[in-house]
C-alpha cells in the first residue's frame, strides 16, 4: 500500500517535471536546427534572411505587432487558401513560439 | 649585341605568353551557387572538378543564371536585387549592380544583347543591356487601378525578341516585344487563374505555360497566335483528391519534355502528370515519393530525374520514359536542391544543401562517380544554356 503511494508521488512528479520541460527553451541542438530549418526550409518561400519572397517579410519589423501565439498557430497550422502548409508534424507549439520570439529579435547573426 | 636584344625580345615574349590564360571554350564549364555564402563555384564537367570559387555575389537564397550567346559570361540574379556578370574565363566579376529591392530569375534575349531581371519587390521586369549592365527598360507589374504592382514570376526568353512573364498576385501573364529595346510593346492576358507560381517555355520557343497555385490546372498561351489568348489545360487534375501540404513550390523551369510527352509536378498531389503536346490532354500519371520540385529530361528524353520538396527531399528518382516506370530510387543525401544533365546527358549533377556536396552521377549506370564539396549548394547551371531558349 505504502510502496504503491510512493511510486504514483514519484510518476507525479516526474509528469511535472516533464511538463515543466516542455514549456522550456529548446535544447542548444535543437535550436540550431529550428534555426536551419528557418533560414533554408522557411526560407525557400521568405527568403533565407527573411526579407520575404513568394511569402511575406518574416523581419522585426513586421512581426513586432503580432501576437506570439497567433504567429506561432499560423507556423504549426498553416493558412488555408495560401501556399504556407502546416508545419506541426516537425515542430511543436512550444518550439514554434520559441522560433517566433527568435524571429521577432532577427536571426541574421543565427547560425 | 644583336644576337643579345634578340635573345632578350625572346625571352620577354615567352614570359608574356606564360602570364596569359592559357586559352580555351567554355562549354564544358558551368557555375554552381552557393546560396548561403553568395558565391559561386567555377565547375568543369571533362574533368569533374571545381576551377574557382566567386565570392562576393550577396543573397543568393533563390539564385538563378543564364548565360551570354558565346558562353563566357553568367549573369547571376540574386534575392536581394543583385545582378552580377561573371567571367568564366578569368574568373572575376565582370560587372555588378543592385537592381532592385527583392528578385527571383531572369532571361536573356535571343539576340543576346538584353538581360531581363524579374522582380518582386518592386513588382516587374526590368531589362538591361548585356554588356553594361546599363537600364535599357522598366516594365512595372502594375495591375490595379490603385497602382499595386505584383510579384513577377516565370520570366523567360522567347523567339522574335520577346520576353513572357506570369504577375504572380494579379494572375496574369504578359508577352513584352523588345524589338525596340527602349519601348516594349506588352500583351497582357488577365484573369488567367489563382496565384501562378511559375511558367516556362517550351524547348521549341513556342508554348509558355503557367502553372497555378491556386486552382488544379494549368495555362497555355501559344505564341504563334497570341489572338487566340491563353487556356486552360489539364484543368482540375486533382479534383475530388485530398490536396497535400507543399512544402516548397514546384519549378516548372527545366521542364522536362521527352517526344511528344511532357512530365510535370502536380501541386499538392505526389505526381508527376505525363501531358501530350498538342491535344494538351492528360496521359498519365505517375506516383512518386514525394511533392516533385524539379522533374529534368536527359537530353535524349529516355529518362526522367526527380527531386523532391522538404521533408522527402533525401532522394532523387528517375523514371523510364517508354515504360514510364520508375527504374531508380536513389538516396543521394540530406536536401536534395536541383539537378542539371550535361549537354549530351552522360553525367547529372546534383546539389546536395545539408551534406555542402554536389555529386556527379553517370547516367547510364546510375552509380556516383564524383563528389565535389560545395557550401550550401543551389543551383547548377552549365553553360549549354547559352544556346537553349528559355534557359
Amino acid at each position: 500500500m505504502g510502496g504503491r503511494t510512493v511510486r504514483l508521488a514519484v510518476l507525479a512528479l516526474g509528469g511535472l517535471v516533464l511538463a515543466a520541460a516542455a514549456g522550456a527553451d529548446p535544447t542548444a541542438e535543437r535550436q540550431s536546427t529550428l534555426i536551419h530549418r528557418l533560414k533554408h526550409d522557411c526560407g525557400s518561400c521568405h527568403g533565407m534572411t527573411m526579407k520575404g519572397g513568394l511569402g511575406p517579410a518574416l523581419l522585426p519589423s513586421a512581426l513586432a505587432n503580432r501576437s506570439d501565439d497567433v504567429l506561432a498557430a499560423i507556423i504549426t497550422d498553416g493558412v488555408p487558401g495560401t501556399p504556407m502548409p502546416p508545419w506541426d508534424f516537425e515542430l511543436s507549439q512550444e518550439e514554434a513560439v520559441w522560433l517566433v520570439r527568435r524571429m521577432k529579435r532577427g536571426v541574421d547573426n543565427a547560425n | 649585341m644583336r644576337i643579345r636584344k634578340l635573345v632578350t625580345i625572346a625571352v620577354a615574349l615567352l614570359l608574356a605568353a606564360g602570364c596569359q590564360t592559357t586559352a580555351r571554350g567554355t562549354g564544358d564549364l558551368g557555375l554552381v551557387v552557393e546560396r548561403a555564402a553568395g558565391q559561386v563555384q567555377i565547375v568543369e564537367t571533362t574533368r569533374k572538378t571545381s576551377l574557382a570559387t566567386i565570392p562576393g555575389l550577396g543573397d543568393l537564397s533563390h539564385a538563378s543564371i543564364v548565360y551570354s550567346r558565346d558562353g563566357r559570361f553568367g549573369y547571376v540574379f540574386g534575392r536581394d536585387g543583385g545582378l552580377t556578370k561573371v567571367d568564366l574565363l578569368s574568373q572575376r566579376i565582370a560587372k555588378r549592380i543592385i537592381q532592385s529591392g527583392n528578385s527571383i530569375g531572369g532571361a536573356i534575349s535571343q539576340d543576346g544583347k538584353l538581360v531581363a531581371v524579374s522582380n518582386y519587390k518592386p513588382g516587374g521586369v526590368k531589362v538591361f543591356d548585356a554588356d553594361t549592365l546599363d537600364l535599357v527598360a522598366d516594365i512595372p507589374a502594375v495591375y490595379a487601378a490603385n497602382g499595386a504592382r505584383s510579384k513577377v514570376v516565370g520570366l523567360v526568353d522567347a523567339p522574335d525578341q520577346k520576353f513572357v512573364f506570369t504577375l504572380y498576385d494579379a494572375g496574369e501573364i504578359w508577352v513584352a516585344d523588345m524589338t525596340v529595346p527602349a519601348t516594349p510593346k506588352v500583351t497582357k492576358f488577365t484573369d488567367i487563374g489563382r496565384l501562378p507560381y511559375d511558367g516556362l517555355i517550351t524547348p521549341d520557343g513556342r508554348h509558355y505555360i503557367a502553372g497555378l497555385f491556386g486552382e488544379d490546372g494549368l495555362v497555355l498561351v501559344d505564341l504563334w497566335n497570341l489572338e487566340a489568348g491563353p487556356r486552360r489545360i489539364l484543368d482540375g487534375y486533382g479534383r475530388g483528391e485530398r490536396k497535400l501540404p507543399v512544402y516548397k513550390m514546384p519549378h516548372l523551369e527545366g521542364w522536362a519534355s521527352a517526344g511528344d510527352l511532357m512530365f510535370l509536378p502536380a501541386v499538392g498531389h505526389h505526381e508527376l502528370l505525363i501531358v501530350e503536346r498538342g491535344s494538351w490532354r492528360e496521359v498519365g500519371r505517375i506516383p512518386v515519393h514525394g511533392q516533385p520540385i524539379f522533374a529534368v529530361a536527359r537530353p535524349d528524353g529516355r529518362q526522367i530525374w526527380v527531386n523532391f520538396a522538404h521533408p522527402k527531399n533525401d532522394v532523387v528518382q528517375v523514371i523510364d520514359v517508354p515504360s514510364r516506370r520508375i527504374i531508380d530510387t536513389l538516396e543521394v543525401g540530406k536536401a536534395v536542391l536541383h539537378l542539371e544533365f550535361t549537354p549530351r546527358g552522360e553525367q547529372v549533377w546534383i546539389s546536395v544543401r545539408d551534406e555542402d556536396r554536389v555529386d556527379v552521377y553517370d547516367t547510364r549506370t546510375r552509380r556516383k562517380i564524383r563528389s565535389l564539396p560545395v557550401d550550401k549548394p543551389s543551383g547548377i547551371f552549365l553553360s549549354a544554356r547559352a544556346a537553349r531558349t528559355g534557359l
